[in-house]
């Protein structure tokens, strides 16, 4: 019961702000929403029992990412940008590809609830009680199955800083 | 935990939220955003079925899509403030240097 509230209640709140985000015009704005919308992933996390995906998810998004996003919002000036169209001209090409999406994706779901034996059997969750601790779970599987992606990941973040300060430095 | 479907509806909504705000919005660093929240969306599919299945393999996956969304939001967000250097400009349409 208590399970199905909380549930509901991020849901609703990521969903809610994630409208919000796309449809405010100031950038600042959407900016706000999709933190909202992160926080409340972060609490879908947290009922799911992963806590470590949940701390990295406020750590790394909210703290990082998120700032990152203000930053540039704050060194580009936009009330130029506030002035005018929000949307491109596409809008009812976008609402019809997407519509078109969700019909698929809706129907595909739909139907593959109620083919029992040819989808995939879900086990039964374990109960939360049982679980083995998290954080030494994960760093576990990391560092020992999962160690090459894990380096490879830390060369794609160099390579990232490096082209992130070319990029914005200024040509001299 | 709730069943797998009520997860996969959640990630579904905001994948899609995601993909209106791509394709419609002009402003470039709106844009951005909206891929993050497609990210994010997936990151949902992951966790849940990682829950549900008893194995923190899924939650591996997710840390590593938060690595390359932080790569990608980096490079993005320099490209947008080399651009708006060269011509004054963050929104999507006005970007068109290769047109003639």
């Amino acid at each position: 019961m208590l399970d199905k509230v909380i549930f509901f209640f991020f849901a609703g709140v990521a969903i809610l702000s994630a409208g919000l985000m796309v449809t405010r015009r100031n950038a600042i704005h959407s900016a706000v929403f999709l933190i909202t919308t992160l926080l409340a992933t972060a609490g879908i996390f947290l009922q799911l029992r992963a806590e470590f995906i949940f701390i990295a998810q406020i750590i790394l998004y909210v703290g990082g990412i998120m700032v990152l996003f203000v930053f540039v919002i704050m060194l580009v000036r936009l009330d130029v940008a506030l002035h005018q169209i929000q949307f491109s001209r596409q809008k009812w090409v976008a609402l019809l590809v997407t519509l078109a999406l969700a019909l698929e994706v809706g129907v595909m779901l739909w139907s593959s609830r109620k083919v029992p034996g040819q989808g995939f059997l879900l086990p039964n969750a374990v109960p939360a009680g049982k679980l083995p601790p998290n954080t030494e779970a994960l760093a576990g599987r990391l560092f020992d199955a999962y160690l090459l992606p894990f380096e490879i990941a830390s060369v794609l973040l160099l390579v990232a800083m490096v082209g992130a300060v070319v990029m914005a430095k200024k040509r001299t | 935990m709730m069943p797998i479907g009520y997860y996969l509806f959640l990630s579904m909504a905001l994948f899609l939220i995601g993909a209106i705000g791509v394709i419609t919005r002009r402003n470039v660093i709106v844009v951005l955003m909206s891929i993050e929240l497609i990210l994010n969306a997936v990151n949902i599919n992951l966790v849940a079925f990682s829950r549900i299945f008893g194995d923190v393999a899924g939650q591996v996956f997710a840390l590593f899509i938060i690595a390359d969304a932080a790569a990608e939001a980096v490079v993005g967000l320099g490209i947008i403030i080399a651009f708006f250097r060269n011509r004054e400009t963050v929104l999507e349409d006005e970007m068109d240097l290769l047109k003639w």
